[in-house]
């Protein structure tokens, strides 16, 4: 079971007002789609920091909550990520991860076991606080609020599937470009 | 005391004491670090117990990339303390993030089996002597510090990363005396 990720980004867009979210990749096409807002910060160069500059951001501001949405073969890169935001146990840090099952924005290919690789397990057993797998939008609208009201670190996996075609979508020269770091730093500074 | 004879002078070898003053008046909040050899004993171990300076223990150093910047956006200063071996692991992190993107990201570089006193790039070892050159091609200011008295240079690196919002690094070239 999983759900469309574009619904699952509108729904969350509902919920986490002006809270940073730190989105990375092709999941951040569709969530620039769902909120277009000074406080994304959009990931991307070094495939797989999208949680660590989200520990940073949780860090530095630790009176703002901070929501990442990660990659699923983001994450894999980066593993050790799970341990060290454990350890730092930032409470204003929601880390999700946009489990697809693939290299999306790498062709499609699958990730390495995929189908079995149990990330809100492997998030438990470094120590977050809180973890979660959400299969379906009944589900995501039920108990994804609770899950953002937690002490951090929460870890939440999101099984989805592509949804419609994001108006972004591939415009990698915007996600590169300084703009939209000069934003989020305005934006940043403005709260 | 561990000494350098050089040109008849008796210079002393930076202590870590020393270098944490002057991280700590660059206004650094923040240090974050996979535990190097070289510094261990003289610099991360008392680190470890200061109450003015937050440690982030990473797993892995590109993570610490990751981190200080977004420890820069929110107007926070950050060292990333390694050794050299974790920084040529993280060229790509190096590339995208802090010369790319131009964030201020400082390191501060354990330099593993250098030999005191010599330049890195005249090191005998192979691991050691293609670091700065690297660097270069990539536009990383660095410097190198062994000196108690080159201790001076490490606010004004610091300042003038965040200044320029450029990376720096800054290599230690022995042991800092605990």
């Amino acid at each position: 079971m999983s759900m469309r990720r574009d619904e699952c980004f509108a729904a969350l867009a509902r919920m986490v007002g002006d809270d940073i979210v730190v989105s990375t990749y092709t999941s951040a096409f569709d969530w620039i789609a769902a909120r277009d807002h000074a406080l994304n910060f959009l990931s991307v160069g070094p495939m797989g920091l999208a949680s660590s500059s989200g520990l940073g951001l949780a860090l530095g501001r630790p009176d703002r909550r901070v929501v990442v949405l990660d990659g699923d073969g983001s994450l894999l890169m980066n593993l050790g990520t799970l341990v060290s935001i454990a350890a730092a146990g930032p409470r204003n840090l929601v880390h999700c991860v946009v489990e697809n099952g693939t290299y999306e924005a790498n062709g499609g290919h699958p990730i390495p076991n995929r189908d079995m690789v149990d990330f809100a397990g492997m998030a438990k057993a470094a120590g977050y606080r809180h973890v979660a797998t959400l299969a379906s939008l009944e589900q995501f609208d039920t108990e994804m609020p609770r899950l953002l009201a937690l002490q951090g670190p929460v870890f939440v996996c999101l099984k989805v599937v592509p949804g419609a075609t994001a108006p972004r979508q591939g415009d990698y020269a915007y996600l590169h470009g300084p703009e939209v770091r000069q934003r989020f730093r305005d934006g940043l500074r403005a709260i | 005391m561990d000494t350098d004879v050089a040109a008849g002078a008796r210079q002393e070898t930076m202590r870590g004491s020393s270098i944490l003053a002057a991280i700590k008046s660059a206004g650094v909040s923040h240090v974050i670090s996979v535990p190097d050899i070289t510094t261990s004993e003289g610099l991360l171990r008392p680190l470890a117990g200061d109450g003015d300076l937050k440690l982030v223990r990473v797993c892995k150093e590109d993570e610490g990339i990751g981190i200080a910047s977004g420890l820069a956006f929110c107007d926070r200063r950050a060292i990333i303390l390694i050794q050299q071996t974790g920084l040529m692991d993280s060229l790509n992190a190096v590339r995208a993030t802090a010369c790319e993107y131009q964030m201020p990201i400082c390191f501060m570089v354990g330099l593993l089996e250098k030999e005191p006193g010599v330049p890195a790039v005249h090191s005998k070892r192979f691991g050691v002597r293609i670091v700065p050159p690297i660097l270069d091609v990539m536009g990383v200011v660095h410097d190198t510090l062994e000196l108690e008295s080159d201790v001076a240079r490490i606010r004004p690196a610091i300042d003038l990363a965040y200044a320029t919002s450029r990376p720096t690094v800054l290599f230690l070239g022995r042991r800092p005396l605990a």
